[in-house]
């Protein structure tokens, strides 16, 4: 047998081991990030439309603190804005470093679960003995969690993000911060920071069921309607949850003494009045729609959003954090406003699939059309609104393609985990009744 | 979706695809070839009509009666000009003030980072004089623009002609007397441009115009402002021509078919050079729907008098007056193979794509052949493997950064130690980093503690061609010339490079077909089909100050084909020189 009984759960030394290079990496993160705050750059990154969406976008006026689209932040991001108004380069480069950091531990985290799970169903042998070479290895999972910060950190996505000075780096700061709090078992934590990410753009509502169930699964509970204490469990996270979102509602009417701010900055994401292009799907599909199919149309888009939550949950409720990965994918695909920045979040996840390599069908067409559509979305943008030789049409098509792109990147990798787990239950080779060799097949 | 989801189907597609290939390849590049070819073939292309309705049913009279008046002013301007010993402000300014214009100047500086040797310049300086000629009652929140080029160098005396021209005319008309540069701020303003026109004759005797449409980065202007020369020339009898050739009949015929292939040949190697072929040029950049026309005194028998060009400029001022918004309803990439006749984007980039396909599907075999490696050594080379791929990345751009910046930083230095002039100071350094760069696949296998494994050259070359296809295609589609041009000569060793071919053989392919190798053959192509061949000895000094006119065209507008070629596609063509030497 080639794995080890330990599992890649560290002794100390490989604790201070892997420290380092991550200290490396956020130093060449921070360097890359602080050497493009201070050059020329600087000024031209915030001003493209992939990078930054009106939801997300800095501006600062004259002295005093100004968003460029004030009423479209949130009212605690404003107030914490108030005080490090002059740090604001070095609280988004501490962002970035503190979601990749988080998603570190959160993904090693992760990977002693699923290690352990590996080795109590091996050592019951519920895994088909042709099996061995889908199990993983402490080796193959030892860089995982550095890979998944370097990711995040490296990925010219997050830069781009982040030198825009765009909240969304923020956002995905709150998120990861849930993700480990999920993982580690701190149902309270895990709530509040999901609740802020509610709060900060709603969408994250539907990461509340992934969570709900992996705290579910780590405390043992089976997700079962006539068991109490599943219900208990439920009544008590939901209640930690809908708590804080109502704290930080109040807290920031308390602030405003109006409740302004709720249709300003929910009806503004829900309701889509801003149609400045950007990579989503929503602009070019608005700008052209009958004003009376709008309110009809914004609803089926504003659903395809949390459409999926109940399907996914319930084919991945062995799986949560594989949810989590889905959802954030989903949302960053199909949210009214996507920026880079939330592509980039989710692409952080991909090393720690990267046991499904050998499943995927499609990732050298999809890795191929994603570069391409990156580097096109500047070049069409210049021939439409510079040159004036290309139209709107164009910039959507590279949208629509980068947008197919991710669908199938997203449902690749769905393919690829439920195909494993089916390896997993029914063995790797599979035979048809005649004997002869089966593929499977997905229509 | 079938084809995506069933993996039969899949597997048999991609045996398919990497078995026949080489023979795909080449048969891909051929019809790419051909393709490119019969675009020239009339048949094949459109005819050109005018798609604005404003512009297209409506008529307009000309009445523009002072031919000699012009000819007499262009004849005094030259006079002045001569004793000023450069542009007479002053006498301009009175001149245009008496024909009831508002005057305004408007100075200019701008220093070039070395003297330019065509024009004997170091410091681009001039005088912008424009007067304004306003409208009566019309909202004047539009304009149209005239303008006349005043160089030193050559005699455009009929500069001024046009001030005569707008006696009775349009909303708002405003003449230029333009150079480009860093201005100081303008004084007098008309409203927003609707279109410009920029004319430069350069004799008292017109037999012919020219059309010139090529702008900077090779913007071309809306189709229907080539439409509407053509048909005010059709209208008041003008020869006219585009590229200086006349449009012939017998397409049918070898020579018709060769004459129009010339003419497309010549408008894509000015579109790639991607500098603007008149000063009309500079409008484009601003949203501005210009081109030049040029008077030319080639066709002895033929004569067009002053007056006739006034009513060819008059009429079209009025067509382009009934504009209700900018021009926008035709073409913006096009190509001409005659006036009459135009190939839309449609029709074009099927012969870019059959090139960039090759990129892809070598991409796609390799990928396929990286795959079909054992599994099991996947992670073991993979983070030597990181980092022998980048190594060559980063020093072939590294490279390519010093091809961009040292030129103009070392001039100095260069001057002080050899006996050259600036100029040829900054195009030497040039062409030596250019072939230092040759060198360095020894130094980088040094770094590299002599590994270099199989599966490293192929994902260096998977690297290398996606990145070469990803940056034709978007270089096309900014000016589908220049990447055709340079797909033409980068694609074939893209896709056939590897350590195993013969290295001598191999080497002196890649260095012919190298974008520097590109430019020269480029060069000599065009004195051909301009019909002024050179030898040798003038193409080499033609090929000298063609680099440093590109890059002090980069300097001076912008033009964005210098530092393409020297940050991204030199360090492209060196990642493949790298793989050539891959050991």
């Amino acid at each position: 047998k080639h794995w080890s009984p330990h599992g890649p759960s560290p002794c100390p030394d490989e604790l201070r081991l892997m420290a380092a290079p991550l200290t490396l990496l956020l130093i060449v993160a921070v360097t890359i990030r602080a050497v493009l705050f201070r050059s020329s750059l600087a000024e031209l990154i915030p001003e493209r439309v992939e990078v930054v969406s009106p939801l997300n976008a800095w501006k600062r006026g004259s002295g005093i603190i100004m968003m460029s689209s004030y009423l479209f932040q949130t009212p605690l991001i404003i107030y914490f804005f108030h005080f490090v108004i002059d740090y604001a380069e070095i609280v988004f480069m501490m962002a970035d470093a503190l979601t990749a950091v988080a998603l570190y531990l959160a993904v090693k985290d992760y990977n002693k679960t699923v290690f352990r799970k590996q080795k109590y169903a091996l050592e019951a042998e519920r895994y088909p003995l042709d099996c061995l070479e889908l199990i993983r290895t402490p080796k193959e999972m030892y860089y995982i969690p550095l890979k998944v910060a370097m990711f995040y950190l490296l990925n010219p996505f997050t830069i781009l993000s982040c030198v825009a000075k765009s909240t969304c780096g923020l956002n995905n700061a709150v998120i990861a911060l849930f993700i480990l709090c999920t993982v580690k078992g701190s149902s309270l934590m895990s709530a509040i920071f999901l609740a802020l990410a509610t709060y900060q753009s709603i969408y994250p509502l539907t990461l509340f069921a992934p969570a709900l169930l992996y705290l579910l699964q780590r405390l043992y509970i089976p997700v079962n309607w006539q068991r109490s204490s599943f219900w208990l469990f439920t009544t008590q996270y939901t209640f930690m949850y809908l708590g804080s979102l109502c704290v930080m509602v109040c807290l920031s009417f308390f602030l405003l003494s109006s409740w302004d701010f709720l249709s300003s900055v929910y009806g503004f994401i829900l309701s889509v009045p801003d149609l400045t292009p950007n990579i989503g799907l929503f602009w070019y599909f608005f700008a052209e729609m009958f004003e009376h199919f709008r309110l009809f149309f914004i609803c089926v888009f504003q659903i395809n959003v949390f459409f999926y939550t109940i399907p996914l949950s319930i084919k991945l409720k062995e799986h949560p954090i594989f949810l989590i990965f889905m959802q954030i994918a989903i949302i960053s695909i199909f949210k009214s406003y996507p920026t880079v920045g939330d592509i980039a979040l989710y692409m952080a996840f991909l090393p720690a699939w990267n046991h499904l390599y050998r499943f995927l069908r499609n990732i050298f067409l999809v890795s191929v059309v994603l570069l391409a559509c990156s580097a096109l979305f500047p070049v069409l943008w210049h021939l439409w609104i510079y040159a004036g030789s290309a139209n709107s049409n164009f910039y959507y098509a590279i949208t629509l393609l980068f947008n197919v792109a991710q669908i199938l990147l997203v449902s690749d990798y769905f393919y690829a985990y439920l195909r494993r787990e089916h390896h997993l239950t029914h063995g790797l080779y599979l035979k048809r009744k005649d004997g002869s060799e089966a593929t499977l097949v997905l229509k | 979706m079938g084809l995506l989801s069933d993996p039969n189907r899949r597997r048999a597609l991609t045996k398919l695809l990497t078995r026949l290939n080489a023979p795909i390849c080449v048969m891909c590049y051929l019809a790419g070839v051909a393709w490119f070819m019969g675009l020239a073939f009339e048949p094949f292309t459109l005819r050109t009509y005018m798609s604005e309705n404003a512009m297209g049913s409506t008529m307009v009279e000309e009445r523009f009666p002072a031919g000699e008046r012009a000819l007499a002013t262009g004849r005094e301007f030259a006079a002045h000009k001569k004793k000023v010993g450069g542009m007479p402000v002053d006498w301009l300014v009175k001149t245009m003030q008496s024909r009831g214009l508002e005057v305004f100047t408007q100075s200019f500086t701008r220093k070039l980072p070395f003297p330019d040797e065509n024009k004997e310049r170091y410091m681009v300086r001039g005088t912008n004089v424009y007067g304004i000629l306003r409208a009566p009652r019309a909202p004047r929140t539009e304009a149209l623009v005239l303008s006349a080029p005043c160089s030193e160098g050559n005699n455009n005396n009929q500069a001024v002609e046009p001030c005569s021209i707008p006696t009775n005319l349009p909303p708002l008309c405003l003449l230029l007397v333009p150079s480009g540069g860093d201005w100081s701020p303008l004084q007098g303003r008309g409203g927003s441009i609707q279109a410009a026109l920029s004319l430069e004759l350069s004799s008292d005797v017109i037999t012919s115009l020219d059309l010139v449409l090529e702008g900077l980065n090779g913007q071309l202007p809306n189709l229907d402002l080539a439409n509407l020369f053509y048909a005010f020339c059709q209208k008041i009898g003008v020869l006219c021509t585009i590229q200086g050739k006349l449009q012939r009949n017998d397409w049918d015929t070898t020579s018709g078919y060769s004459h129009a292939a010339q003419t497309m040949m010549l408008m894509v190697l000015k579109q790639a050079s991607g500098r603007p072929w008149g000063d009309h040029g500079l409008f484009l950049r601003y949203h501005i729907e210009a081109a030049s026309i040029r008077g030319i005194n080639s066709f002895r028998q033929y004569k067009t008098d002053t007056t006739t060009i006034g009513r060819l400029l008059e009429g079209m001022y009025r067509k382009l007056n009934n504009l209700l918004e900018r021009l926008h309803q035709s073409y913006f990439f096009y190509l001409m193979p005659s006036l009459s006749r135009f190939v839309s984007i449609g029709y074009y980039m099927p012969a870019f794509g059959l090139l960039a396909v090759i990129l892809l599907l070598r991409a796609l075999d390799l990928w396929v052949q990286l795959g079909a490696s054992p599994p099991g050594t996947e992670d073991g080379p993979s983070s030597p493997g990181v980092l022998s791929i980048l190594t060559p990345v980063v020093i072939s751009h590294m490279t390519g950064v010093a091809l961009y910046t040292l030129p103009i930083l070392s001039q100095e230095m260069a001057v002080q130690h050899f006996p050259v002039s600036e100029t040829e100071a900054v195009v030497l350094t040039a062409i030596a980093i250019y072939t230092a760069g040759l060198a360095l696949p020894h130094n980088t296998h040094r770094l590299l503690q002599g590994e270099g494994t199989e599966e490293g050259w192929r994902v260096l070359k998977l690297v290398a061609l996606l990145y070469l296809a990803v940056l034709l295609g978007c270089t096309a589609l900014i000016n589908f010339s220049l990447g055709f041009i340079l797909a033409l000569s980068l694609v074939p060793i893209a896709a056939f490079i590897t350590p195993h071919t013969p290295k001598a053989l191999s080497a002196a392919i890649m260095v012919l077909l190298s974008p520097g190798c590109t430019l020269l053959y480029c060069v000599f192509v065009f004195q051909e089909l301009q019909e002024t061949p050179v030898s040798l000895q003038d193409g080499w000094m033609l090929f000298l100050s063609v680099i440093s006119q590109g890059i002090l065209d980069h300097a001076l507008y912008g033009s964005l084909v210098y530092p393409l070629l020297a940050l991204l596609i030199y360090p492209c063509w060196l990642l493949l020189w790298n793989i050539l030497f891959w050991k």
